[in-house]
C-alpha cells in the first residue's frame, strides 16, 4: 500500500512542478499582422506602429470590417503585412480612396497609413479637403522628415539645416522653405474632431502612441468624424546614424520642432 | 522571461539600449540573414517588463510570465 502510494505522491508531485515551470505568454505578436518577416531596414519606425495598429484592431474587435488604405512609401507593402483587408491607392491619394470606401460602405472600418512624403507633399490637398468635410476616416500619419523609400530626399517636414540626399549642406530656410507642421495647420479647420501627435522613441511614448491610435479609431466607430495621429518615427539609414542614436536625435531635434500634444480633441 | 525569434531579428540594438535590467546583449554567430540576433543573458535577472517588446520594430520578442 505504502509503495503505491508513493508512486502516486511521485506523479502528483511531477505534475505540480511542471505546472511551476509552465510560463504563460503575456504579450506577443497582434492576431492582425501577418507572420512574416518585414522589408523594413534594421531598427525601423514603421514595424512599431504596425504592431500598435494592429494591436488596437484586436483590442477594438474591428478584424472583420477594416479597410485600410496603404501609400507610396515604404510602408507599400502593408497587404503583406496585415491580416485585414488593405488596398493601395495613387501617391498621396490614401484619403480621397478612403472618402469613397467609407461612403459606399459606411458600416466599414476605414483607416489611411502614409508616410509625410506623402500626405504633406503631393497628397496636401487631399487631406486637407478631406478634414475640411470631416469624413469619417482615420489618418496614422508617419512623419520620419525625409523621403525613405527613394533614397533619403528632402520632404516637407525636413528639418531647418538637416542633411539629406537633395540637401547635402543641410535645408536651408531661404530656398526650401520652412518645415511643414500638419497637426497645427488642420487644427484650424472647423471639420476636424481628433489631432494629436506623438513620438515612438522610448516605451513611454510608445504606450501614449498606442492610446491616441485607440482614441482616434474609437473616435470614428462612434461616427464623430475625421481624425488624424501624427506620429514622429525615425529613419536610421537615411539620417545616417545608427538605430539607437536615432532615436536620440529625436528626442533632442525633432521634438522642439514638432512638439507632442493634442492639437484637437472635439469628441 | 523572454523569447526572442533568431531568424527575425535584425541586430538593430534598441531592446538593449531600453532594457532596464541590462540583461540582453548580441549573440556571437550570425543569422541566416547577416545579423548578430540578440539573446537573454540571464534568465533569472529578466523581470518580464515588456520594454524589449514595446520597442522592437521587428515583433520578435514573446514575453512570458510565471502562471
Amino acid at each position: 500500500m505504502l509503495l503505491q502510494n508513493m508512486k502516486y505522491l511521485k506523479k502528483y508531485f511531477i505534475f505540480i512542478i511542471i505546472l511551476i515551470k509552465m510560463k504563460k505568454i503575456i504579450l506577443s505578436r497582434p492576431k492582425s499582422l501577418n507572420n512574416v518577416v518585414f522589408s523594413y531596414c534594421p531598427g525601423c519606425g514603421h514595424g512599431i506602429i504596425h504592431r500598435l495598429v494592429s494591436e488596437c484592431i484586436d483590442e477594438l474587435s474591428i478584424r472583420e470590417k477594416t479597410i485600410a488604405v496603404t501609400p507610396v512609401g515604404c510602408a507599400v507593402f502593408g497587404y503583406d503585412y496585415f491580416n485585414f483587408d488593405v488596398t493601395e491607392a495613387p501617391h498621396g491619394r490614401p484619403p480621397a480612396v478612403a472618402t469613397g470606401i467609407k461612403r459606399t460602405n459606411p458600416d466599414k472600418f476605414v483607416f489611411t497609413y502614409q508616410g509625410d512624403g506623402d500626405i504633406s507633399a503631393i497628397g496636401i490637398a487631399e487631406t486637407i479637403h478631406a478634414a475640411n468635410r470631416s469624413e469619417n476616416i482615420s489618418i496614422i500619419f508617419v512623419n520620419n522628415t525625409v523621403y525613405g523609400m527613394t533614397g533619403g530626399q528632402m520632404a516637407p517636414t525636413t528639418l531647418a539645416g538637416q542633411i539629406t540626399a537633395t540637401t547635402p549642406f543641410g535645408r536651408n530656410l531661404k530656398n526650401e522653405g520652412f518645415p511643414i507642421k500638419l497637426c497645427e495647420l488642420l487644427s484650424v479647420l472647423d471639420g476636424t474632431v481628433y489631432l494629436e501627435r506623438v513620438a515612438i522613441h522610448n516605451p513611454k511614448n510608445i504606450i501614449n502612441a498606442k492610446k491616441a491610435i485607440k482614441r482616434a479609431f474609437q473616435c470614428q466607430i462612434d461616427q464623430k468624424g475625421f481624425s488624424l495621429i501624427e506620429i514622429v518615427s525615425n529613419c536610421p539609414v537615411n539620417w545616417n546614424m545608427s538605430p539607437v542614436d536615432s532615436m536620440k536625435w529625436i528626442e533632442d531635434k525633432l521634438i522642439k520642432t514638432f512638439p507632442l500634444k493634442i492639437f484637437k480633441d472635439k469628441i | 522571461m523572454i523569447k526572442i525569434n533568431s531568424k527575425k531579428c535584425k541586430g538593430c540594438g534598441l531592446c538593449i539600449s531600453v532594457c532596464p535590467k541590462s540583461c540582453l546583449l548580441f549573440s556571437e554567430g550570425f543569422n541566416k540573414s547577416g545579423y548578430r540576433w540578440v539573446i537573454l543573458k540571464g534568465k533569472k535577472s529578466c523581470i518580464s517588463c515588456g520594454f524589449c517588446y514595446l520597442i522592437c520594430p521587428d515583433v520578435c520578442i514573446e514575453v512570458l510570465h510565471k502562471i
